[in-house]
């Protein structure tokens, strides 16, 4: 089984997001990138399958050089091989339009991502590339288990679960508990060094979105504390004052 | 031209987050010039639908083929871009629940347009440009983004826009049909697994929330029963799902369920910043913690500190006395 994983490279869970004073862009300075949390769950997924069934494990990444260090990781976690496609990653189509053409170059049976980055938020990555693909897509799945040809899934619903049986190719997008994200060893990191890291050239420039700008929503006025032991004032205050019950 | 929303129904009934997206759509196609017209899809019957017009909604394009009744994305997509070709439609209006999300990137590219998701603002509208605010960074920030293609859809936040109600406007409901075929359902789900009787968490107007401070699932009881005077949904951050006190559908936060009700009550939560990123977008946020340093005080607008053993018995008590 050929299975590709798309990591997207993202800010630190913990970084305290700004932006340039006229809000055209978020100041990267001493922010620390990491592979997006959602990402991961699918990359241990997958190598996990191609432990217990076999195959190979690839890596893509649509971004300039400074995110090698990301995918280098991802190959000590245990991927076999990676792909970067040399592109700022602006819009979620112009993305999936990459990762869309190397899928269908490589002839992957299965295609993994996380449900969205934790960046840009946009949840569209996975459906666009299933679109494009002319295969199905399952979003998000909390459980993914490879039988031969067909992939059985447990997706998220509102309120509840659905299990799904699909067959493969397919693309399917990540969410906690999928897997245990692992750290990588030792062993892991000298043998990712000398593991096939291939840079590729986009194929088309085709945007359908432009960011404007960005803002921070509005600092809040600070907490009104009440004393514990009239904790009961704090149900008339949500009633009267704040109006929400 | 013309806007479209699609509706989604569940137990026969359109979705709160639906008539959100109803009023959205509406004031797009005032804006614009046009009419909003809407496509329901799931279990539901007619006589449901036609009170969308109170949302400004004139005409409802209803299939209602069975199979439908579980969400199957190629199917879905299917049969809202043939009513969006049937009604010219060039913006389309989803809610950006796991199902609007899930169909918009797969419409997008179906209908070669652009795609904003979590979107929390009308569009601003401005000869040919077209842009519209959405959530970014987890919810820490914000950004406007102009949509480029002659074709725009847009999934619309729970809870960012006002549901508007006209008295007593009625859409009239049509029946419609995509002509879908068997492999159109070929991730036609298996089983559904339901939590019974439960508030749904994304969905919920006040949603009572706790963290490791409770100790242990024993303590739970505090959780759920101001969660049931409340009428609200339970949920916990994600270390109590991680060692399994919870299951982990009600972990909210980076990595969990992103929720944005009226009202977030987090007990015995440190408010750590991935916590935070997933409950920020809450109308009022209520601490109740013992440790006056919890970082989540700062996220707060109201807070108590004390000890949830304490405190949670005395707001059950204050909380059923209010008169519904
Ligand atoms: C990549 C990544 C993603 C993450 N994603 C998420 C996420 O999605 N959601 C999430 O929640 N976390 C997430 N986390 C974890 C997050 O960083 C925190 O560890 C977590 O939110 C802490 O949970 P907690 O507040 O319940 O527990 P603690 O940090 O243990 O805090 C417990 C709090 O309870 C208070 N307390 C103790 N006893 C009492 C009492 N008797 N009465 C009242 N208060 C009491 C304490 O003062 C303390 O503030 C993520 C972390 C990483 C690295």
């Amino acid at each position: 089984m050929k299975i590709l994983v798309c990591i997207s490279n993202v800010p630190d869970t913990t970084t305290k997001i700004t932006f340039s004073p006229d809000g055209k862009t978020f100041n990267t300075a001493g922010v620390q990138f990491v592979i997006n949390p959602y990402d991961e769950y699918a990359l241990t997924r997958a190598i996990e399958l191609k432990e217990a069934h076999g195959g190979s494990v690839t890596v893509l990444n649509v971004g300039e050089a400074d995110t090698e260090p990301n995918i280098r990781k991802a190959l000590a976690i245990g991927a076999d091989d990676a792909i970067r496609v040399n592109l700022k990653p602006t819009d979620a189509y112009l993305v999936s339009q990459q990762i869309a053409y190397y899928a269908k170059e490589g002839g992957f049976d299965l295609i993994l991502m996380g449900r969205e980055s934790i960046d840009y938020n946009g949840y569209q990555v996975h459906g666009m590339v299933g679109e494009l693909l002319g295969i199905p897509t399952v979003a998000p799945a909390i459980k993914l288990d490879v039988n031969g040809s067909t992939a059985t899934l447990e997706r998220e619903i509102e309120g509840g679960k659905e299990i799904i049986e699909a067959p493969l190719p397919l693309v399917v997008s990540a969410q906690q508990p999928m897997a245990e994200p692992r750290i990588p060893n030792m062993r892991g990191i000298m043998t990712a060094r000398t593991k096939p890291l291939k840079v590729v050239d986009p194929v088309g420039q085709d945007a359908k979105t432009s960011v404007q700008n960005y803002e921070l929503p509005p600092a809040k006025s600070g907490v009104k504390l009440i004393p514990a032991e009239s904790a009961g004032d704090l149900i008339k205050l949500l009633r009267n004052e704040a109006k929400v019950l | 031209m013309s806007v479209l929303v699609v509706i989604e129904c569940a137990n026969g009934e359109v979705k709160k987050s639906s008539l959100e997206a109803a009023s959205y759509g509406s004031k797009v196609a005032a804006a614009t010039g046009t009419s909003a017209t809407a496509v329901a899809i799931g279990d539901v019957q007619a006589d449901a639908l036609t009170s969308l017009g109170e949302q400004g909604i004139s005409r409802v394009l209803l299939d209602n083929d069975s199979r439908l009744h579980n969400f199957v994305p190629s199917a879905y997509v299917k049969v809202i871009a043939k009513a969006a070709e049937q009604e010219n439609s060039s913006v389309i209006i989803l809610s950006n629940s796991n199902i609007g999300a899930a169909i918009g990137s797969r419409l997008a590219v179906k209908l070669g347009g652009s795609l904003a998701t979590n979107v929390v603002s009308l569009p601003q509208i401005n000869g040919s440009s077209f842009t519209v605010r959405r959530g970014v960074f987890s919810g820490k920030a914000f950004s406007d983004v102009e949509l480029t293609s002659d074709k725009k859809i847009i999934a619309v936040k729970k809870n960012a826009v006002e549901i508007e109600t006209t008295a007593g406007g009625t859409a009239t409901v049509e029946n419609f049909s995509a002509d879908l075929s068997d492999a159109d359902f070929a991730t036609a789900p298996k089983e559904t697994i339901k939590q019974s009787g439960d508030i749904l968490l994304t969905e919920a107007e006040v949603v009572v929330s706790g963290g490791r401070g409770l100790k242990g699932p024993e303590n739970w009881h505090l959780i759920e029963n101001l969660a049931k005077a409340l009428g609200a949904a339970t949920a916990c951050s994600k270390p109590v799902a991680d060692v399994g006190w919870r299951p982990h559908h009600e972990h909210v936060g980076q990595t969990g369920i992103t929720v944005s009700p009226n009202l977030y009550i987090g007990v015995g939560i440190s408010g750590a910043i991935q916590h935070l990123a997933g409950v920020n977008s809450s109308k009022v946020i209520v601490v109740i913690n013992k440790d006056p340093e919890a970082p989540f005080f700062k996220a707060a607008d109201y807070g108590i500190v004390g000890d949830a053993t304490e405190v949670v018995p005395k707001l059950i008590e204050a909380a059923k006395a209010l008169d519904k």
